[in-house]
């Protein structure tokens, strides 16, 4: 990217790093048992749990596999699986 | 749905507190706002060369000067006659707030700029090593402050910043947690609604440096709600308008979570400075009435 004086930089460009590759726990979303009620959108230091529909999905390009969500999740629709199982 | 103002591919931590302060302040400022950032964990995982995580307006200052800076870009948009335009918020770490930016903040309070100056608590300087600040509690363990034969780690109480800034008879000061979220969110709408210079302290834990399981972040600053140890109020013109009421819980159930108190409950003495902490607990939960 090319910055100008002052080193400015474009607005979310960390889009760029995908943090995913961070991840060891995969967080998965019981979609069946979610009650929609966006605790773990509004915990998620990413930000990368959005509503779809009137549940919740996870951008897994970003999720760093803190597992936040499925700790805070109020039914414990979420589950942390080990990457790659 | 909103927009995440906030973008992910930041280098926080896994389980980062701080970046779960920075998204819930723009949930609560909307995207109409200059933010200022002083140098800290938070500034340093939000702008790794070349890139930035801010979708908003903003500006790294100096490690001490956050405050200046957003006075002066207060000051620049009244004069452009653009201040209706945007909100100016300085967001800066405990050390950059309670230690170094203390000077500056204190001169932004006292000239009545209008900014909403935030204060992300999370009790030491982290991105340079987990170094105490005057905001690490009592009996803290970190790396200039370690706990060991002949100290039971830090041995002075955390600085009470939101006491000294509503000194200034500012027109809000107040405390938050990350573990309440609608209660952030709300207090930054309050504050930026509100003319004149505002200060927030964010409670928010650092799972690297107090030693705890990422997925813990919440629990952990719910904990410090809980036991008193970090109380939540608002205050107006120095006076004390709201409190959190909690029924409340010792304090070992918070401490024993994390690694930087462990030697508490290890070492010989470490009961004597339990009971010291449940003090500092009971003192709040006296002053703010915190019990339910």
């Amino acid at each position: 990217m090319k910055l100008s004086i002052g080193a400015m930089a474009e607005p979310g460009s960390t889009r760029t790093n995908k943090t995913g590759s961070w991840r060891t726990f995969k967080p998965i979303i019981n979609v069946e048992a979610c009650i929609g009620c966006g605790t773990c959108s509004m915990f998620c230091p990413e930000g990368t749990i959005c509503k779809v529909a009137d549940k919740y999905a996870i951008d897994y390009d970003y999720c760093k596999g803190c597992g936040i969500c499925a700790h805070e999740c109020p039914v414990k629709a979420i589950e942390m699986v080990l990457e790659g199982e | 749905m909103q927009e995440e103002l906030f973008a992910p591919g930041h280098r926080g931590c896994a389980g980062c507190g701080a970046a779960i302060a920075a998204r819930l302040i723009l949930k609560g400022s909307g995207k109409d706002v200059i933010i200022v950032s002083p140098t800290g964990c938070l500034e340093v995982v939000s702008s790794p060369y070349p890139e930035s995580a801010w979708k908003v307006p903003w500006i790294h200052s100096l490690f001490e000067n956050a405050a200046a800076v957003a006075s002066g870009v207060e000051v620049a948009l009244k004069s452009l006659g653009r201040k209706d335009e945007a909100k100016v918020i300085a967001i800066g770490g405990d050390g950059a707030t309670i230690d170094i930016g203390i000077g500056a903040l204190s001169g932004m309070l006292e000239r009545g700029h209008d900014v909403t100056y935030i204060c992300y608590d999370n009790e030491a300087y982290m991105n340079t090593g987990i170094q105490r600040s005057s905001s690490t509690p009592y009996g803290a363990s970190t790396t200039t402050s370690p706990a060991g034969k002949v100290s039971f780690g830090e041995n002075r109480p955390k600085k009470n910043l939101p006491a000294i800034a509503a000194a200034h008879g500012i027109p809000y000061v107040a405390t938050a947690s990350i573990a309440y979220p609608k209660d952030v969110i709300k207090k930054v709408k309050k504050a930026i609604s509100i003319e004149g210079p505002k200060y927030l302290q964010i409670h928010a834990p650092c799972c690297t440096g107090w030693g705890f399981d990422g997925s813990k972040t919440i629990e952990i600053g719910r904990l410090a709600v809980e036991t008193g140890l970090f109380p939540i109020y608002e205050s107006t013109e120095g006076k004390v308008t709201s409190v959190k009421k909690v029924k409340r819980k010792p304090v070992e159930e918070y401490l024993k979570a994390q690694r930087r108190f462990k030697h508490l409950f290890e070492s010989e003495g470490g009961e004597g400075e339990l009971k010291k902490i449940q003090d500092i607990a009971d003192a709040n939960a006296k002053q703010f009435g915190l019990d339910l």
